[in-house]
């Protein structure tokens, strides 16, 4: 049943307090990039994929599979797979802690399930996620891969070579995403490496190229519904998601000194404030 | 000594090319992937057989171990194939994070490894590659001597379940294991047995060393001869219960000292049997043009230089 755009915004209201929650219990990690694409995977996960946690498995067979490129981003990465039933909720007060399932960047090691793949050396996931829609075709599975890239870590060459390789290998069961923010964590993306303009970038590779808003649940639900429509097409998808780091917070947003920073306890309860409780409940 | 005998010169990438058409014949999970060498890596065969199931993946290697672990995530056994430099340092980090961290079913094929590349001098001559890989957790490294173990290893590589790196060369070398003779991953092979001195060999220096055992028999010295085919993981007990009868030992390999099977050799031998070794190795160096042949001489990685460290280590003991 797909939850109403109401139900999404209680969802990522929680998954951002979760996020909040687990930085500061670790006293480390990455919320800001994380509060950046809340409402894009809590969409992905609760009304667009074909996922299922009771029949999970790391081949992906008959499901939808998805990987985080941009590896950092685990605090909401576990908390939408722990509010998707995945793992757990109270799991999450273990991120990042000794012996933990939720290790730092994302782990197939440790047994965690929704885990499809290891990341957070930047660059490689949408490789990963191209041999997997390669795989998918080859096996003549109809189901769909997805990838969220950061911006920041577009300037590794390896996502232009994947790139490369989406198209002339025909992938239209893939689709990626950029958490098109514009911040990385040493400034502004325009002042460390002027990546410049993402969307004629991607056009020029030859994907097709979707512009939408990451926090409007609208946009970003057509967004998927058109990247999904192409299929048949021959070409893969890249939804450049326009969105602010440390969305949801006033003193977080819109600054890349949130990107791998943790709150004092007294922001902390500010933020938590700010957000807001919901009936879902806090881990 | 025991005789062997040269069945007509081949190199070992053939042998590959020849194992990785079996091995796709045998199980259709088996793909082939290349960056553009696949004449080079001798998938011609395998790429008109199964058209579908090689993947070209033009000159993107960091690309081509990703997209060969995704494809092992769903179920594939994905052989990627390039020169040994752009199979391993070149994509170092990606090999560590998606193949071993990932520890998906991947297998490394790094032709036209070490110093007998040639031609093409010292950035395409890598005698660094088993350093790298042997370092990474869990990886399995092979180094085959010739043809048929290269052909024979290769089959193994598909069956074994789990990251693999093996290594492979250009230069047509002698043909002489048997054919039929099944790759047990972890398994040295005792090519011959002597008393006075032990040979450790691994890929190309392996018929060297056979070469030198002969020379040192004409002067009455009984030299045993090890093929290390698995640098890792080792066969320990084959090594420290040949260094144990002969009591002085020989490591021969196409690679620098750093990382190679010589360190690894002495590593278990400091453990567990202090003995005496003498390296046979590229050193501390990089590569330069030339012949196959030249440069093992001129490196020190030929015959008549292992039967001198044969006896420097017998004068050791």
């Amino acid at each position: 049943m797909a939850k109403t755009n109401e139900e999404l915004k209680q969802i990522a209201t929680q998954v951002r307090r979760d996020i909040l929650r687990m930085v500061c219990m670790a006293k480390s990690g990455h919320p800001g990039g994380s509060m950046g694409s809340t409402d894009i995977l809590t969409t992905l996960y609760f009304n667009v994929m074909n996922q299922n946690p009771a029949t999970w498995r790391r081949d992906g067979k008959g499901q939808d599979m998805f990987i985080l490129s941009a590896g950092h981003m685990t605090p909401v990465y576990y908390s939408v797979l722990s509010r998707a039933g995945y793992i757990p909720v109270s799991e999450l007060a273990t991120f990042r802690q000794m012996g933990t399932r939720l290790q730092g960047h994302p782990s197939i090691r440790k047994g965690l399930p929704g885990i499809f793949q290891a990341s957070g050396s930047l660059g490689q996931g949408l490789s990963a996620a191209a041999g997997l829609a390669l795989g998918k075709k080859l096996d003549k599975d109809d189901n769909y891969v997805y990838c969220l890239c950061g911006d920041g870590e577009s300037e590794e060459g390896q996502i232009w070579e994947a790139g490369m390789f989406a198209v002339f290998h025909k992938l239209d069961n893939l689709i990626a995403m950029t958490d098109w923010n514009g911040k990385q964590i040493d400034g502004p993306v325009d002042q460390v490496a002027g990546e410049g303009d993402l969307s004629a970038k991607w056009e020029a590779w030859g994907w097709n190229v979707i512009v939408a808003d990451g926090h409007d649940y609208d946009s970003i639900q057509k967004a998927f519904e058109l990247a999904k429509a192409g299929k048949g097409s021959g070409k893969p998808t890249m939804i450049l998601f326009k969105t602010e780091m440390g969305h949801g917070v006033s003193f977080m947003a819109g600054t890349h000194k949130w990107h791998g920073s943790v709150p004092k306890p007294e922001q902390l309860e500010q933020a938590l404030n700010e957000l807001g409780e919901t009936p879902l409940g806090d881990f | 000594m025991k005789k062997y005998t040269d069945t007509g010169k081949k190199d070992t990438r053939s042998g590959f090319g020849v194992g990785l058409l079996k091995a796709g014949q045998a199980d259709s999970r088996v793909l082939a992937m290349t960056a553009d060498l696949k004449g080079s890596l001798k998938m011609d065969a395998f790429a008109a057989e199964f058209p579908e199931r090689f993947i070209q993946c033009g000159i993107a290697e960091a690309n081509m171990v990703g997209a060969a672990a995704g494809l092992a995530i769903t179920g594939k056994i994905p052989f990627i194939g390039s020169f040994a430099e752009f199979v391993t340092g070149r994509v170092y980090d990606q090999i560590r994070q998606e193949v071993a961290y990932g520890n998906t079913n991947v297998k490394i094929a790094s032709s036209h490894a070490g110093i007998t590349l040639g031609e093409d001098g010292a950035t395409h001559q890598t005698m660094e590659d088993l350093a790298l890989m042997r370092a990474l957790p869990g990886m399995v490294v092979l180094n085959p001597c010739d043809f048929n173990q290269t052909m024979q290893a290769t089959i193994a590589a598909a069956q074994y379940e789990g990251p693999v790196y093996l290594r492979f060369g250009r230069p047509s070398v002698p043909n002489f294991t048997d054919e039929n003779e099944p790759f047990v991953i972890g398994k040295a092979i005792v090519l011959n047995e002597g008393t006075d001195v032990t040979l450790i060999a691994t890929g190309h220096t392996v018929w060297e060393s056979l070469q030198a055992a002969e020379a040192l028999e004409a002067e009455g010295i009984k030299a045993e001869v090890i093929d290390i085919a698995t640098i890792k993981p080792l066969d320990e007990k084959a090594i420290i219960a040949s260094a144990k009868k002969t009591g002085c030992v020989v490591v021969a390999e196409e690679h620098n000292m750093a990382g190679g099977l010589g360190e690894a050799v002495a590593g278990v031998l400091a453990r567990e049997l202090p003995t005496p070794v003498v390296f046979v190795n590229g050193e501390d160096k990089f590569g330069q043009s030339g012949t196959p042949s030249a440069l093992m001489a001129a490196y020190g990685l030929d015959a008549p230089h292992i039967a001198e460290a044969a006896k420097k280590a017998i004068a050791k003991k």
